[in-house]
């Protein structure tokens, strides 16, 4: 183990464990008025006239007419409107903010809130959605030959619901507008997204918007592009509240049914095989983005990306689809894209590995790709893929071979077990050229005369530990004491655009921006003086540019891998299942800290188990979801995974920080297959969507006593 | 209406004036400014808002102001102040165990009542003794693990 991967305390602990972190919804509610927000009943209407009741003094109603700037929010495309104006498109959209001192008042007030709407039909099952808002195709090889010589043909249609992030802390931001500028702060993990947008909005010049990110709890995605509309939304308020500050804080229920989640998913994939060989894969990908863009094109984009998962496919035709509904936007959320294909092409050769007798395992290793193959969009894998070392470690650990075959054998009782193995990797950082395009990260390192340093840069610790390993990475460099070198919260009138907290590129990215700057320093450090180093980022010089309009070259410059075995046993009876173990290896180049790295790894892998079957989310035929809280949607707790053991694998990046890549993301993507092969095993029969309930099993224990009989 | 509730708050006696229905996670943190006390779902499903009422794991967000009159309700404001809380927060360090933190505050106090009921815990107990307590970011791992380490370490404080 390299010395930077030994844990240390982290920077955040004492604060956030004594209850002394102040988080947004912890200043002084004395201080600012209150919003709450009136959202659209109908999941798609035209408003024909709002009409406000007399307002006590002190409240007052702000809608689309209060926008100073533009009525749409900048995230990718800029459709999602601040308020709504013309149409509602899904069932809470935004219509408008009441605002006032007293939060019970609000609740009072609200309702008297008259809107007429004419109510339009709604688009709500994405088959039978007619707008496409991103058509992505892209190919390599020659699929018609492989057709037509294939020995068999597979078709399979796959499937993926809803996942909630369910961080701790739900969405909030304060807004203060004051002398002409506008102030947001709050919980977030992108302070510059959310400065874009206010300027757009608000009709501000850059300078007279300032964004703070305030401690934040949790984040995973879902407050990557949702902040930016809810800061318009506050500023707005804030700018009609003259000088006084006004703060949203959701509840759960408003939180969980109408902020952004994972895209539910349809995939349908035809591969070729000749001679036990997958020699081309057809993927037709379909994304519900529901009513508005946001960030569907760029997780759509990695989604696809990803179609043919680790495997060595000589044809590819891949066709993505972002398609329109009346629901809520999906968004960012931890894998963007990637978990929806994964499980569709792991399940994929799962069914194609069964169908010829083959074990699925042994299947998948003989598909592998390896480093110099090409990718699938003619990239290349640069650096070694340590799948086959992750594979054995997992089957050790696991005792995987000697289960399966244990498990394969008909079982008494009422209880069946299974145990299943899934492969995957994450691009690390920004797909594509975005890094070097559109981000153009800048940090600097300020060295205070006392020879303290404190680290400039926009990237929020949303809980991953950024703010300890940046420090670690500068402190190390610097021969500093880790007390020595600082990171505050981003303020935007403090620290340049290092880019959003996203994409698991933060340590790598940033990481590795700030060893360089550190590196500078170092040799012109001068004692006692005030000083200050810039860097900007620079593409490594081995990538293959790519091109998004052919999706062609390297999507990412390196990849994290993963592979996961879980052991699962179903109650016949109840349909129920319970995970009674589960092993992973990760490969996230060196760990900057032992500690952190190991607890994104588990944490990551425990999302990506509950959105494989308990974490069950949908719209109902109106377009409303009804699973909006903790007891409807349920995420894991402390018992329902008692054994989980990860394994770090370290094949070090040499363009990352002491060898570091993309983390946080990779855990959660390829474990819902690993589920659900397990699931196969126990219950003798084939999966084709998640999350997959107890209802499913009963009805895929039904079929198997059938297909017996 | 307003009624003069007497209770004990992290060791000072405290008389609050409202009603009785009052909802305690709301007066802890609006009327004493104890924001360690977090809101994470405001129906008792996640466990932000726990504190100790006479030593047990309560959810605050689900207790009525007349349910704590006298009381001993402790946050994580007052348990910070103690020895027990200093091998647990140790105990945390050690293992990183806290990420967003949003949890965290309810994870110290569930961990305190686990090592107060079972001072050597098996895991089993553990994991059982934080089932109330969602943490999103951890998966609980790093949790467990603190509780463990505290019982070595804090031997004889439970
Ligand atoms: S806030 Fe009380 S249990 Fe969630
Ligand atoms: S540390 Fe974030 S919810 Fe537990």
């Amino acid at each position: 183990m390299k010395p930077i991967s030994q844990s240390v305390i982290k920077k955040d602990h004492l604060a956030k464990a004594s209850g002394s972190a102040i988080y947004v919804a912890d200043y002084d509610p004395g201080q600012m008025l209150q919003g709450l927000i009136l959202r659209s009943p109908h999941a798609h209407a035209r408003i024909l006239s709002i009409e406000y009741p007399e307002l006590p003094k002190g409240y007052f109603a702000v809608d689309y007419r209060d926008v100073p700037g533009i009525n749409e929010v900048h995230i990718v495309k800029d459709d999602t409107p601040v308020y709504a104006n013309t149409t509602v498109e899904y069932i809470g959209d935004p219509v408008m903010m009441l605002v006032g001192p007293d939060e019970r008042e609000l609740k009072r007030l609200l309702p008297q809130v008259k809107v007429e709407y004419e109510v339009l039909p709604p688009v709500i099952d994405v088959r039978d959605g007619d707008t496409v808002f991103f058509d992505y195709h892209f190919g390599k090889g020659d699929m018609d030959a492989a057709l037509a010589q294939a020995d068999q043909i597979f078709e399979e249609t796959f499937e993926t619901g809803y996942q909630e992030q369910a961080y701790l802390e739900p969405q909030g931001l304060i807004a203060d507008f004051n002398q002409g500028k506008i102030t947001v702060r709050g919980s977030m993990q992108c302070p510059y997204y959310v400065h874009g947008a206010l300027a757009k909005a608000m009709g501000l010049p850059p300078d007279k918007v300032r964004v703070i990110q305030d401690v934040t709890g949790g984040g995973f995605g879902g407050k990557e592009d949702y902040p930016s509309i809810l800061a318009c939304q506050v500023a707005v308020a804030a700018y009609k509240a003259q000088g006084k500050p006004v703060r949203v804080i959701f509840g759960r229920r408003e939180d969980m049914e109408f902020t952004s989640k994972r895209h539910p998913s349809l995939c349908t994939y035809k591969a070729a095989v000749k001679n036990g060989r997958v020699t081309a894969l057809d993927a037709k990908v379909i994304f519900n983005a529901g009513a508005y863009t946001t960030l569907s094109a760029v997780v759509l984009q990695r989604g696809i990306i990803a179609a043919s998962g680790v495997y060595d496919i000589p044809a590819l035709k891949v066709h993505g689809q972002a398609v329109k509904t009346n629901t809520v936007p999906n968004g960012a959320y931890r894998g963007f894209g990637a978990p929806q294909t994964f499980f569709a092409i792991e399940m994929l050769m799962e069914h194609i590995a069964k169908a010829s007798g083959e074990e699925p395992l042994a299947f998948k290793l003989r598909h592998l790709v390896r480093q110099g193959d090409e990718t699938s969009t003619g990239g290349r894998y640069h650096f070694p893929v340590p799948l086959p070392a992750m594979v054995e470690e997992v089957r050790q650990m696991s005792d995987f071979d000697q289960k399966r075959r244990l498990y394969a054998q008909p079982q008494s009782g009422t209880t069946r077990r299974g145990i299943g193995i899934s492969l995957w990797f994450h691009g690390a950082g920004f797909t594509g050229s975005g890094e070097r395009d559109i981000i153009k990260a800048v940090c600097r390192l300020h060295k205070f005369p006392d020879g303290r340093v404190e680290i400039l840069a926009s990237q929020s610790d949303i809980g991953q530990g950024i703010k300890t390993t940046l420090c670690k990475i500068v402190a190390n460099e610097l021969n500093l004491l880790l007390d020595q070198v600082s990171y505050d919260n981003p303020d935007t009138d403090r620290v340049p655009d290092s880019g959003p907290t996203v994409a698991s590129r933060s340590l790598m990215t940033v990481g590795e921006l700030l060893r360089r700057a550190a590196i500078r320093l170092r040799s012109q450090w001068q004692e006692g003086k005030d000083q200050t180093v810039e860097e900007h980022f620079k593409e490594p010089d081995f990538v293959i540019p790519f091109y998004i309009d052919k999706f062609q070259g390297d999507a990412y410059p390196t990849y994290a891998w993963g592979v996961c075995a879980v052991e699962v046993q179903v109650d016949t009876l109840t349909g129920f299942n319970e995970i009674l173990s589960t092993w992973a290896s990760f490969d996230v180049g060196t760990p900057i800290d032992l500690n952190i790295v190991t607890g994104q790894m588990e944490g990551g892998l425990l999302q990506g188990l509950g959105y494989a079957s308990m974490e069950q989310m949908a719209a109902d035929s109106k377009g409303r979801i009804r699973n909006n809280s903790f007891s409807d949607y349920i995420i894991p707790t402390s018992m329902d995974v008692p054994l989980m053991k990860v394994k770090l694998h370290v094949e070090p990046y040499p363009d990352g920080p002491y060898g570091a890549k993309g983390a946080g993301e990779l855990p959660l993507v390829g474990a819902a297959p690993a589920y659900m092969s397990a699931l196969e095993q126990a219950l003798s029969g084939p999966i084709y969507h998640i999350p997959f309930s107890a209802e499913d099993a009963l009805k895929l224990i039904k079929q198997s006593r059938r297909a017996e009989a | 209406m307003n009624q003069r509730i007497a209770f004990k708050l992290n060791g000072q006696s405290v008389v609050y004036e409202g009603s009785a229905a009052d909802r305690l996670l709301d007066v802890l943190r609006q009327t004493y400014r104890l924001t360690g006390v977090k809101c994470g779902c405001n129906e008792g499903e996640c466990g932000a808002c726990s504190v100790l009422i006479d030593g047990h794991l309560a959810n605050s967000c689900m207790v009525a102001m007349g349910r704590v009159a006298n009381c001993e309700v402790t946050t994580i404001e007052g348990f910070s102040q103690t020895k027990r809380f200093e091998v647990l927060e140790r105990a945390y360090a050690a293992v990183s165990a806290v990420q967003c933190g949003y949890c965290i505050p309810g994870m110290i106090l569930a961990s305190e009542c686990v090592l107060a009921r079972h001072p050597h815990p098996t895991e089993t107990e553990i994991r059982s003794g934080l089932s109330g307590n969602l943490c999103r970011c951890t998966g609980y791992n790093a949790i467990v693990q603190a509780i463990q380490i505290a019982a070595r370490e804090g031997e004889g404080l439970w």
